[in-house]
């Protein structure tokens, strides 16, 4: 929708921070990290899009410039033809910004005032105020909470009314940081629906990192891989898979067995990996793992077991391990 | 419901915007920032005085708790005044007219921005994160934040002191002594103000400097309450020409008692303050501005 209008745009965006390390009482040694290293892509209005990497791989640090909180080193940034950081305050008009880690409305303040307050701040009209918060409160089962302070509110709860808050000004573009993180499985499938509609009917643009493969898969049909800085992967979820060289949405069983064996082999699953008297094999993820461990236990001698989910750092590292 | 939700989607649909390229909030139109702050400010501040005033008992116990405290503190002096004629060279009701000017103002400064000294916690914590994508100047959100009405004490003790030192001071009051009271309040709140700003600036910088600025902030009240000749006179030049405390009250004061300056500086530099408090707002803001570039966030 919207004939691919760029929407956000990065070139060659960097961020380089100084970390001050003591090396000893008197000494201190600075050291330049690159928390981004030149990256560069494009969001066309309506999409939505998963941004995934491991821990420090410089997925906040990208949200953060991309809302004008940080500054970048050096590249060219745009996001609604606005330069964040140089107009972060028109710019903050335009986005909604979700941090699964922290609220962004007052903690002290039952929801509805945070919600009443943020009208003015933003200058919504009334009229459009109240088709959205109708919306939200619906779809995102707020009307219990709303006379309720922020901080007696749990996570789940919580993450319903930031997203709501991100979202009363109409923003055209969406950030999400980790926005399932903690929740549990009936409020991540909550948040997850509610995305969904919200980008399907409205065409809200939504940018989202997370350490979910689930919200990816449920949610995003583009992924980006950043680690160490780098963008690695920017394109469908199927073909990361196939970079990654596993097969869609695979468990894993860890085995450890008595001693030593050659990979072992059991219906419908395959070992992927061998290390000492340790075995991981992967199976699809709609598959009941009792047979599979009934199996295990039945031909060799098998003395403990773990079931693994997917999770994004398996399917980075595995895209690591395909291509070397 | 479902069609509601149909409709409200096809009002902000893209493709069918009402500005082009713009299908949800219409365009903003360029205010100036200091009015955005302003008006930012006024409505953080109208929400937490709304909601102090749920707990109204509260509130006016705190408010007193608070106007009591600070009546003790010149208790204090007034004590000693029971055993010494002077100190310094300086009577009751002049030491009254220092020490009441210069605690309405730290109590003006501290009401209007006192809060700003919570920013280490925020810079350290990363919480600054959320009000920097909100359409309000930075400035504005923190020191709006917590805005604390009970402050309104110190204010109150201060005038009440004051109003008592105008009254049995025996000063010849010409319509410039009478003019300059008021504008010493103000003008040092400004002071204040700066010193506040430029302490929050170095917080961006060193993650907990708060003490720093409390040292200048409150400390500095501390010492305008007494008068200048008990002084020496390093430090005198200290306050007066690096951080200018001061023209917060010793010399406009200094000027309405008609006594000299003991640095020797002439009368009418009392006048001075309010330009002197403009000026020093000029490298608390730069050192904010340099502050929030800096800004690093934090890990996630």
């Amino acid at each position: 929708m919207g004939g691919g209008e760029v929407l956000i745009s990065l070139d060659g965006v960097e961020k380089v921070f100084d970390v001050r390390r003591r090396v000893s009482l008197m000494r201190r040694e600075k050291r330049q990290v690159r928390a981004v290293d030149g990256i560069s892509f494009e969001v066309a209005r309506g999409e939505m899009v998963g941004y995934i990497g491991p821990n420090g791989a410089g997925k906040s640090t990208t949200i953060k410039m991309l809302t004008g909180i940080l500054t970048p080193s050096g590249g060219r940034l745009r996001v609604a033809g606005i330069d964040p950081a140089r107009e972060r305050m028109r710019l903050a008009h335009r986005i909604g910004v979700v941090f699964g880690q922290r609220t962004t409305l007052w903690w002290d303040l039952p929801l509805k005032d945070s919600y009443g307050l943020m009208r003015r701040m933003y200058r919504i009209p009334a009229e459009r105020f109240a088709r959205n918060m109708e919306r939200c409160v619906e779809q995102l089962d707020l009307a219990e909470l709303l006379d309720v302070p922020v901080r007696q509110l749990s996570l789940g709860q919580r993450m319903r009314g930031d997203i709501a808050a991100a979202l009363l000004h109409d923003p055209d573009v969406l950030y999400l940081d980790e926005p399932t993180i903690g929740l549990d499985v009936v409020s991540k499938a909550k948040v997850r629906g509610f995305l969904r509609q919200l980008n399907g009917e409205l065409g809200t643009t939504v940018l989202l990192t997370t350490h979910d493969l689930q919200d990816i898969e449920q949610l995003c049909e583009r992924v980006m891989v950043i680690d160490h800085g780098r963008l690695m992967y920017d394109g469908p979820l199927r073909g990361l898979h196939t970079a990654g060289g596993v097969a869609e949405s695979e468990r894993t069983l860890v085995v450890d067995l008595e001693r030593e064996l050659p990979a072992i082999s059991v219906p419908g699953a395959r070992v992927v990996k061998v290390e000492g008297p340790r075995q991981w094999l992967a199976f699809p993820a709609g598959a009941s793992a009792a047979p599979l461990v009934a199996a295990v236990a039945a031909d060799y001698p098998l003395v403990d077991l773990s079931v693994r989910e997917p999770d994004i750092e398996d399917v980075i590292a595995r895209m690591y391990a395909g291509r070397g | 419901m479902a069609e509601a939700v149909a409709e409200a989607g096809a009002g902000v649909a893209p493709g069918a915007p009402e500005v082009p390229g713009v299908p949800g909030a219409p365009e903003v139109p360029e205010r100036s920032r200091a009015l955005e702050g302003v008006r930012g400010y006024g409505l953080i501040v109208a929400m937490w005085i709304r909601s102090t005033m749920t707990y109204r008992t509260s509130f006016f116990l705190a408010t007193f708790g608070n106007a009591t405290v600070q009546l003790l503190d010149f208790v204090a002096i007034y004590i000693m005044f029971s055993h010494v004629e002077a100190l310094g060279g300086f009577s009751l009701p002049e030491i009254a007219l220092l020490y009441g000017s210069c605690s309405a103002s730290l109590g003006l400064a501290d009401l209007l921005l006192g809060n700003t000294d919570r920013i280490g916690v925020r810079v350290r914590d990363g919480s600054l994160d959320t009000m920097l994508v909100r359409p309000v100047p930075l400035l504005a959100q923190v020191a709006a934040d917590r805005f604390a009405l009970r402050r309104l004490g110190r204010i109150v003790q201060g005038l009440g002191v004051l109003g008592w030192a105008v009254w049995a001071l025996d000063v010849a009051w010409t319509p410039g002594k009478v003019l300059l009271v008021p504008v010493m309040i103000l003008a040092g709140a400004a002071i204040f103000a700066a010193v506040m700003l430029a302490g929050a600036a170095f917080q961006f910088v060193a993650g907990d400097a708060a003490e720093v600025q409390n040292s200048f902030t409150y400390g500095g009240n501390t010492m305008l309450q007494y008068p200048p000749t008990v002084f020496g006179k390093d430090l005198l030049r200290g306050v007066t020409f690096i951080v200018p405390l001061a023209f917060v009250n010793w010399l406009p004061a200094l000027h309405v008692l008609g006594r000299p300056d003991p640095l020797g500086l002439p009368g009418w530099v009392g006048y001075l303050s309010p330009l002197v408090a403009f000026v020093a707002f000029l490298p608390a803001s730069l050192a904010w501005r340099a502050g929030v570039r800096s800004y690093r966030s934090t890990g996630s």
